[in-house]
């Protein structure tokens, strides 16, 4: 194992809002007991002013670094967060927890429901991004954190960053939104409901109602096959296959030619391993609901944020195109917030911020250091 | 590694107040708004259009926007900024002309710094040699230059006059010092704190 890797991790498990203490859902519901798998990496200093959380994007978990036991492939941000790397573990207590909804250990549609001893399935309610929010703020309470010194994330993890700014001010120092949107835009909405309707479609998706039967494979794989081609660029799939034909052994027509087709039914099949059907619909309609902007002006989202912000984006990335990072920073701004902005150079598209690594992380990591000197010295320059 | 302080960053330090707020618009590396923090105790922003600057001021623990000044100022109200700088950016952006009216708008004071196109060297290599000038504060050939806009002390006092725009400071120099006689003709960079 490299040393700059945080190395062998555990997922923990914290569990809140026991009935009769449910959790208020933002859309009404109620939902509880509620379980957040989570990992941590780093110490936690005295003054427990060094934690950073990290947030997820739809396919991702509480696993953000190291290896576990076991395992082949390191945490999903593994080559970001590490002693010496962008999020540096000396020096920061990093934590990540899996959101509600999801799969990956926290309470999801596939978890137990209390109340019929079954899987939620259907049952469980719509949740939204602040009610991911929500969650994480109770388990940073629970882990004794009075005041964030950031909150990061991409994508969906981006949102819920824009939402701790929104809705938490107070509890951080600072944010870095990365490729990622104020609200979901009718295109983004459009891919995610075709990923949706074929899960639905699926035959074995009977409502929801598959567990500890056959699942829904054959719908969530093209679900992430969609998902994949949104995730990339015309430049870097042209880049990593090009015509490039797969060595087909298959006779049957329509059997896959070429590699690109080869890669995505890879992907696809892969996804289904570890990811929940009924996990992948509700994760993506709360990525739908999700607008900050509801009923405000662009300059009330933050203007309560003393936070310095980060935004970050990827040239390339079609599926958050740069103009809504640069909304992100022109809401900022007219909260008077101390704002930077880069847009990255990459061929990646989308999928940059898990990619685009060298530049991302330098960037993160002196953004973090400046905040970190800053809050030491109790400076509230603003 | 300590360099020295450019005589135009110390100029603009020196008109610059205490704890105000400064708009850097190009602000390159961020020097010059490094020095005015630690000299002034201002409260500071740029915006720059280069990946490699943007990623200079971040690691100098700059606020910094990677934006486009001819389009990136709309969202700021009127007099949002104490100073807005437009330091050796004027002559490179597409339309000097709204850059500097929207940098009167959300400033209350604007500061303009640009080389002097009328410089003894550059009318004597144009005069003598008929070549495009390449002096001191113009370095550039004809091909690769930044500069889009080339200005005189003259032309810019003219302008100003015509727009209503009052001049409060003036600072002409050579890269070592003041200049106080014919600037138009002995300068070769100039300063301006203006506002409207």
């Amino acid at each position: 194992m490299a040393d700059n890797s945080v190395g062998t991790v555990e997922t923990q498990h914290f569990t809140f809002a026991q009935p009769p203490n449910e959790l208020r859902l933002e859309l009404g519901d109620k939902l509880g007991p509620i379980t957040l798998a989570y990992e941590t990496y780093g110490q936690l200093n005295q003054d427990k002013t060094n934690a950073v959380l990290v947030l997820h994007a739809l396919s991702g978990d509480a696993h953000a670094a190291g290896w576990h036991k076991n395992s082949k492939n390191p945490g999903w941000w593994d080559s970001l967060i590490g002693p010496g790397k962008g999020i540096d573990t000396n020096q920061y207590f990093v934590i990540c927890s899996n959101v509600i909804g999801g799969c990956r250990g926290s309470t999801g549609p596939s978890s137990i429901n209390p109340k019929t001893g079954k899987p939620y399935a259907l049952d469980f309610p719509l949740i939204t991004i602040a009610d991911m929010v929500e969650a994480q703020r109770q388990l940073v309470d629970y882990l004794g954190i009075d005041k964030l010194l950031a909150v990061i994330g991409g994508s969906m993890g981006g949102m819920q960053v824009l939402q701790w700014m929104a809705t938490y001010p107070e509890k951080i120092c600072a944010a870095i939104p990365i490729a990622t949107t104020l609200k979901h835009t009718p295109q983004q909405i459009a891919f995610n409901e075709v990923g949706r309707q074929a899960v639905m479609a699926d035959p074995d998706w009977q409502n929801g109602n598959y567990y500890g039967k056959k699942v829904p494979a054959k719908g969530l794989a093209v679900a992430r096959m969609i998902g994949h081609i949104t995730y990339m660029s015309d430049t870097s799939m042209a880049e990593k296959f090009g015509r490039k034909t797969y060595p087909n052994k298959e006779t049957a027509k329509f059997s896959p030619d070429f590699e690109v087709e080869d890669y995505l039914r890879h992907r696809g099949d892969n996804f289904v391993k570890r990811f929940d059907a009924n996990s992948y619909l509700y994760l993506t309609k709360a990525i739908d609901y999700f607008n900050l902007l509801n009923g405000h002006n662009l300059n009330e989202v933050f203007k309560n944020l003393k936070a310095k912000v980060l935004v970050l984006a990827f040239k390339s990335d079609w599926l958050y195109p740069t103009y809504q990072s640069q909304e992100i920073v022109k809401a900022c701004k007219l909260a008077g917030v101390n704002t930077s902005y880069c847009e990255i150079n990459s061929t990646y598209g989308h999928d940059a911020f898990l990619l685009e690594i060298e530049q991302e992380s330098k960037l993160i990591q002196h953004f973090l250091k400046t905040t970190a000197k800053e809050n030491g010295k109790g400076d509230k320059n603003k | 590694m300590k360099q020295q302080i450019p005589l135009e960053h110390k100029i603009i330090s020196n008109w610059i107040e205490e704890n105000t707020t400064v708009l850097d618009l190009g602000c390159g590396d961020g020097k010059l708004l490094s020095l005015l923090i630690k000299e002034k105790h201002i409260h500071a922003q740029g915006i720059e259009l280069q990946d490699k600057a943007i990623h200079q001021c971040i690691a100098a623990g700059l606020n910094v926007i990677q934006q486009d000044i001819d389009t990136g100022l709309s969202e700021y109200t009127d007099k949002n900024f104490d100073y807005v700088i437009l330091n050796q950016t004027l002559q490179q952006v597409k339309k000097p002309d709204f850059a500097l009216k929207e940098a009167l708008r959300i400033g209350k004071k604007v500061i303009v710094g640009f080389p002097n196109f009328a410089h003894i060297h550059a009318r004597l290599q144009i005069f003598f040699q008929g070549k495009v000038p390449i002096t001191t504060a113009l370095p550039y050939q004809w091909y690769d230059t930044p500069n889009l806009h080339f200005l005189s002390i003259k032309d810019f006092k003219n302008y100003c006059k015509n727009k209503n725009i009052q001049i409060h400071k003036t600072a002409y120099l050579t890269n070592r010092k003041k200049i106080r006689l014919t600037p138009n003709l002995l300068a070769e960079t100039a300063l301006f704190l203006l506002s409207k």
